[in-house]
C-alpha cells in the first residue's frame, strides 16, 4: 500500500491509498481522479494517463519500458519529467509519489 | 439517401459481427466509421499485437480478428462508408435520418453505436493560436502535397508520419523536423534517413525542441520552438504540420440526449438499447452494471442488440429464435450451398 497524491489541473489535492500490484493509473481511474482518462486501458497505446512525476521521485521509479517514450511523443505537452501512470505499479516504495495532472490529455 | 434497417456506427469488431448478427436474422444493415479502415481499435492501436481471449481462438492480432470478421460478414455485402463521421440525427416518424460529415445520408429504422472510445481525430498542438490556422497553414494530415511546392515547412513528430513527409517534402521544399527528443518511434531507416538529409543541408532537424508558440496574420509565418533547456529560436514557416498520432474523442454522440456516464453511453441488459427509443449501443462505448471492455462481450452485445433492432425494421413480423447450424433461412442468408 502506498499513499500517492495527485494534482489535478483545478488545484485540487486527491491523497489516495493505492494497493501494491495496482498502477498509478488505475488508483486514479478507481477513485473517480480527473484528467486521467486511460482510454486503452492500461495498453500503452493512447497516452490519456499521462502525468508529471515530482522530480524528487523521477529516479525512484521503475525504468520506462520500451515503447514508453515513443508514446510520450504523442502526449499533451510531455516534458521531461513526463511519465504514462498506466506504466507505474505502485509498491511500499512508492509510499508518498506526487504526481501532477496536465491540464488535459490529447 | 441509403435507405436500410439498421446504421452501424463504428467499424470495430463489435459493430461487424453486429453486422453479422443482424445479417443471420435477415436484416440490412450500413456501417459508418471515422477511420479509412475497418477494424477499430484492432487495426489502428495494435494491428500486429497478440489477442489471447477470443473465445476458440487461442491467439491472433487484431489485424487478423478483423479480416476473419470481414471474411465472416461478406455473405451480407455490407457497404461501408468510411472516412465519414456521423453528425445529424433527427426522428423522422418511426424512422432516423442520419447525416455524416462528407454528407452521406442515411434512413434507417434503428442505429446500433459501436463507436469504442469514440472516433479517432488527430491529436492536436497544445498551443491555443495553432486553432486559428487550422486549415489553412496548419495541417495534421496532408491531402494535396502540391501546395508545398518551394515553400518552408516547419513538421513537427518522431514517428513514421513526420519522418515520412518530412523526407518526402525535403526533395521540393524547405522542411523543418522539430522532435521533442534524440529518440524517434518512426522507422530507423527512415531516421537514418532524415539525419543524412541534415547533415547534407538538404533538411533542418531540431531535437530537443517544442512549438513554444506561431504567428503569422492570415497565414503562418513564423513559428517559435523552445529547447528543453529554455532557448527559444523564431524560425520562418510557411506551413506548420504536426503528427501526433490519433486520439478518441467521442464527439457529436454528446449532443444526441443519451444517457452518457464518463464518456460511455448507458444502456439496459435486455437489449442495449439506450434510454432513447431505437438507438442501441455496444462494445466498449457502452455501460452497464459489470461491464467488461473485452471484444467478447461486446459480441453477445451486438446480437442481443441486433435482436432488439428488429421490432422496429420489421414491426409486423415475429422473430424466432434459431440456430445458424439447422435454420435453412439463416443458411440462405449466409449464402451456403447444400
Amino acid at each position: 500500500m502506498a499513499k500517492i497524491t495527485y494534482y489535478t489541473h483545478d488545484n485540487k489535492t486527491h491523497t489516495i491509498d493505492v494497493q501494491n500490484g495496482l498502477t498509478v493509473m488505475e488508483g486514479a481511474v478507481q477513485n473517480d481522479i480527473p484528467g486521467i482518462d486511460a482510454d486503452c486501458g492500461g495498453g500503452m497505446a493512447c497516452a490519456t494517463c499521462h502525468v508529471y512525476v515530482k522530480e524528487e521521485w523521477l529516479d525512484k521509479l521503475p525504468a520506462k519500458e520500451d515503447g514508453e517514450e515513443d508514446m510520450l511523443d504523442m502526449a499533451f505537452e510531455p516534458k521531461n519529467n513526463s511519465r504514462l501512470s498506466c506504466q507505474i505499479t505502485v509498491s511500499d516504495e512508492l509510499d508518498g509519489l506526487e504526481v501532477d495532472i496536465p491540464s488535459k490529455q490529447g | 439517401m441509403n435507405k436500410t434497417d439498421v446504421l452501424i456506427i463504428g467499424a470495430g469488431p463489435t459493430g461487424l459481427f453486429c453486422a453479422h448478427q443482424l445479417g443471420i436474422i435477415g436484416l440490412s444493415c450500413e456501417i459508418v466509421d471515422n477511420l479509412d479502415k475497418a477494424g477499430g481499435q484492432c487495426i489502428e492501436l495494435y494491428p500486429d499485437k497478440p489477442i489471447y481471449d477470443i473465445p476458440a481462438v487461442p491467439e491472433c492480432t487484431g489485424e487478423e480478428l478483423t479480416n476473419n470478421l470481414l471474411k465472416q460478414i461478406k455473405p451480407f455485402n455490407v457497404k461501408f462508408h468510411l472516412n465519414e463521421r456521423v453528425e445529424e440525427l433527427k426522428k423522422n416518424q418511426n424512422r432516423w435520418h442520419v447525416k455524416t460529415s462528407g454528407g452521406v445520408e442515411f434512413d434507417v429504422a434503428a442505429i446500433v453505436i459501436a463507436g469504442g472510445v469514440g472516433s479517432f481525430e488527430p491529436r492536436k498542438f497544445s498551443v491555443k493560436e495553432c486553432e486559428k490556422f487550422e486549415g489553412n497553414s496548419l495541417f495534421y494530415s496532408i491531402k494535396d502535397k502540391s501546395i508545398f511546392k518551394d515553400k518552408t515547412i516547419s513538421i513537427f513528430g518522431g514517428g513514421d508520419s513526420a519522418l515520412d513527409w518530412a523526407i518526402e517534402l525535403s526533395n521540393n521544399s524547405k522542411v523543418n523536423l522539430i522532435h521533442r527528443r534524440d529518440g524517434f518511434s518512426g522507422a530507423e531507416a527512415s531516421v537514418q534517413k532524415v539525419k543524412e538529409l541534415n547533415d547534407q543541408g538538404k533538411l533542418n532537424l531540431f531535437t530537443k525542441y517544442q512549438m513554444d508558440s506561431v504567428s503569422g496574420d492570415k497565414q503562418i509565418e513564423s513559428v517559435k520552438i523552445k529547447h528543453d533547456e529554455g532557448e527559444i529560436k523564431e524560425i520562418k514557416s510557411d506551413y506548420v504540420l504536426g503528427f501526433f498520432g490519433l486520439i478518441m474523442q467521442l464527439g457529436p454522440i454528446l449532443d444526441w440526449g443519451l444517457n452518457i456516464n464518463k464518456k460511455t453511453v448507458e444502456v439496459n441488459t435486455e437489449n442495449f438499447e439506450t434510454n432513447v427509443q431505437g438507438i442501441f449501443a455496444i462494445g466498449d462505448i457502452c455501460s452497464y452494471p459489470g461491464k467488461l471492455k473485452l471484444i467478447l462481450s461486446g459480441f453477445h452485445e451486438g446480437a442481443l442488440a441486433a435482436r432488439g433492432c428488429f421490432k422496429y425494421a420489421k414491426p409486423d413480423e415475429k422473430l424466432r429464435f434459431e440456430f445458424t447450424t439447422t435454420s435453412k433461412a439463416a443458411q440462405e442468408r449466409l449464402g451456403i450451398k447444400k
